[in-house]
């Protein structure tokens, strides 16, 4: 039957109906049609401009076809023109939620292919940023899923949390949002004291306003309803569609890039991962909120392990001095007006380092010409390889589970679109 | 690195490993086009590889008179924990390349990108589609001959 046919239908329906003064009119093939919805890509359960195309029996979801590109700014085309110390800024707004995690995995593959190494100091502030960013992603995420679901208080309680991570950002960084905190061989500034004992105050008070939170949702029948055996994906269905981070160890499989592949000092550091084998909504929240908890023990280890030093690494041509040096000795003026206009020049290659973010493997390719500027490079971003799987975990579910499958998924945008 | 792997690849594909580079303790193997898919099958089911996930596909322009556009796989091995990478070359005169999504189905919008950004065609995919692109839009961006300021009016905007 095509829509005309049912239009009429209907329309009969209801004069026969006017002339009987019956006032109550059965549309019983109403929900019998398929219904194609578009969802997005405004709407505020997309988590940005995302949008989904979904046929409908009913309420039913027959089949869905996510649409990217609302927010797609062109970043490879603009990392191949410019220089590899220009493009960190860019990282930033990738995943606008952890930017910290994303300007250390980008000077990570950089310099993994200049071949240099930043100092332990470096490398455990790095690992300190990391985790810290993964906290506040990962607040965002349970918080937003639980919006999604109507529960709002705990958004607006995972956002006071978030607030005062934003605050030690800004001590440390200068920026709240946008930090561009790391260089190539090491950070922007060293952790001041203050900041330090900012970081520690925060980590103390925070499991007991993070259980806070999560007692009110474990415990909330409707919340935990709303997601348990909602949008299932099996072992191999997740393997073979790419998923990763949270979302992958919420199948039961244990890949974490930090203990399968240890990048700065995670093999120094005592961790879990956690597993859960539900593959539903429910088992990627409980992913997600026992992480905080192990990001938690990870940055109370920093913070005791954390060596004096210096924070850039002594590698004259490849690392940009500090401001105070370049204005007062001739050596590091002319490395840095070098640096500044003709890039750091890694030899010819190819590199791929991929870390562990928030949403899942973080990836960048690097192809070197030995110019200052990357030839190509690609981001390879973990909420486009998770959002790839919604088809799977929303088709055969109903139409309001789309909210809570998509919260569970936790993508970013910014990341999807590059 | 990876030697058990490369020499599985080398006696079993005589004639379809073109080169094998290390760089940075990374193996780039070269693949001939149109062995690319049972290369693929192979790394996923052979024991001593099992490369079960394919983290990335993209591509590249090398902007060279012969084969200027490379497509490059880089794939991870969830139970032995190790990376490999496969490249292969397309020809300008000749923009086609054989789909892996058979392999792994995570390769579908991967595939998609590499079209919509260098203009390479995947033989295979079912949705052939641009990934970011609007579909109206004729040009491929991250070819070396695309100015990075964009091409006026190759978007039209919707006028007052």
């Amino acid at each position: 039957m095509n829509v005309e046919q049912a239009m009429d239908i209907r329309q009969q329906k209801i004069l026969a109906a006017l002339e009987n003064k019956n006032t109550s009119v059965q549309f019983d093939d109403a929900l019998e049609n398929e219904m194609i919805l578009n969802m997005g890509p405004q709407h505020p359960a997309t988590h940005g401009v995302l949008r989904l195309l979904i046929k409908l029996d009913g309420e039913t979801v027959v089949a869905c076809v996510p649409e990217l590109g609302y927010l797609h700014r062109g970043y490879e085309k603009l990392a191949e023109n410019c220089s590899y110390h220009e493009f960190i800024p860019h990282t930033d707004r990738l995943d606008y939620l952890s930017p910290l995690m994303n300007n250390t995995a980008y000077v990570l593959a950089v310099e993994k292919l200049v071949g240099i190494e930043a100092p332990k100091r470096a490398q455990y502030l790095r690992v300190i940023i990391s985790e810290l960013a993964r906290i506040s992603s990962h607040l965002l995420g349970v918080g937003a899923l639980a919006m999604d679901v109507g529960a709002l208080t705990v958004f607006t309680w995972a956002f006071r949390e978030r607030e005062k991570m934003y605050d030690i950002f800004e001590l440390l960084t200068g920026a709240r949002f946008t930090t561009s905190f790391t260089r190539v061989g090491g950070l922007a500034h060293d952790m001041t004291p203050e900041v330090k004992s900012a970081i520690q105050q925060f980590i103390d008070q925070l499991p007991e306003k993070f259980n806070e939170m999560i007692n009110m949702l474990n415990t909330n029948r409707i919340f935990v309803e709303r997601m348990d055996g909602v949008g299932v994906i099996s072992r191999d269905q997740a393997v073979a569609i790419g998923m990763c981070g949270p979302n992958i160890r919420g199948v039961g499989i244990e890949l974490d890039l930090r203990r399968a592949q240890p990048y700065l000092v995670y093999n120094e550091l005592d961790f879990d991962i956690p597993v859960f084998d539900g593959g539903d909504c429910l088992s990627r929240y409980y992913v997600r909120v026992n992480e905080v908890k192990e990001s938690i023990k990870i940055v109370r280890q920093c913070l005791e392990k954390i060596p004096n030093g210096p924070i850039h690494a002594n590698e004259p041509k490849k690392v940009l001095p500090r401001k105070d040096r370049i204005y007062t000795k001739m050596e590091e003026l002319i490395h840095d007006f070098m640096l500044i206009n003709f890039g750091v020049n890694p030899p010819v290659g190819e590199v791929y380092h991929a870390v562990e973010g928030s949403k899942g493997e973080l990836g960048f390719y690097i192809q070197s010409r030995g110019e200052g500027h990357p030839w190509r490079l690609k981001i390879r971003s973990p909420s486009f390889m998770n959002l790839q799987a919604t088809p799977m975990l929303v088709e055969g579910g109903m139409i309001s589970d789309i909210v809570a499958v998509l919260g569970s998924l936790d993508p970013v945008m910014g990341e999807a679109d590059k | 690195m990876l030697t058990t792997v490369v020499e599985k690849l080398k006696s079993n594909f005589p004639s379809g490993i073109l080169d094998v580079r290390e760089f940075r303790d990374e193996t780039t193997v070269h693949v001939k086009k149109s062995d690319i898919v049972s290369v693929c099958t192979f790394l996923r089911n052979d024991e001593s590889c099992q490369f079960d996930y394919c983290s990335d596909i993209c591509g590249a322009d090398a902007y060279t008179p012969e084969n200027r556009f490379e497509v490059i796989y880089n794939l991870y091995s969830i139970p032995l924990n190790h990376r490999l990478r496969l490249k292969v070359f397309v020809d300008e005169s000749d923009l086609h390349c054989p789909s892996v999504t058979s392999v792994w189905p995570a390769a579908e919008w991967p595939e998609r990108e590499t079209y919509d950004m260098i203009g390479v065609h995947f033989d295979g995919n079912k949705d052939m589609r641009r990934m970011y692109m609007p579909e109206e839009f004729e040009y491929f961006p991250l070819r070396k001959d695309f100015p990075m300021m964009g091409i006026p009016d190759s978007i039209p905007l919707p006028r007052k």
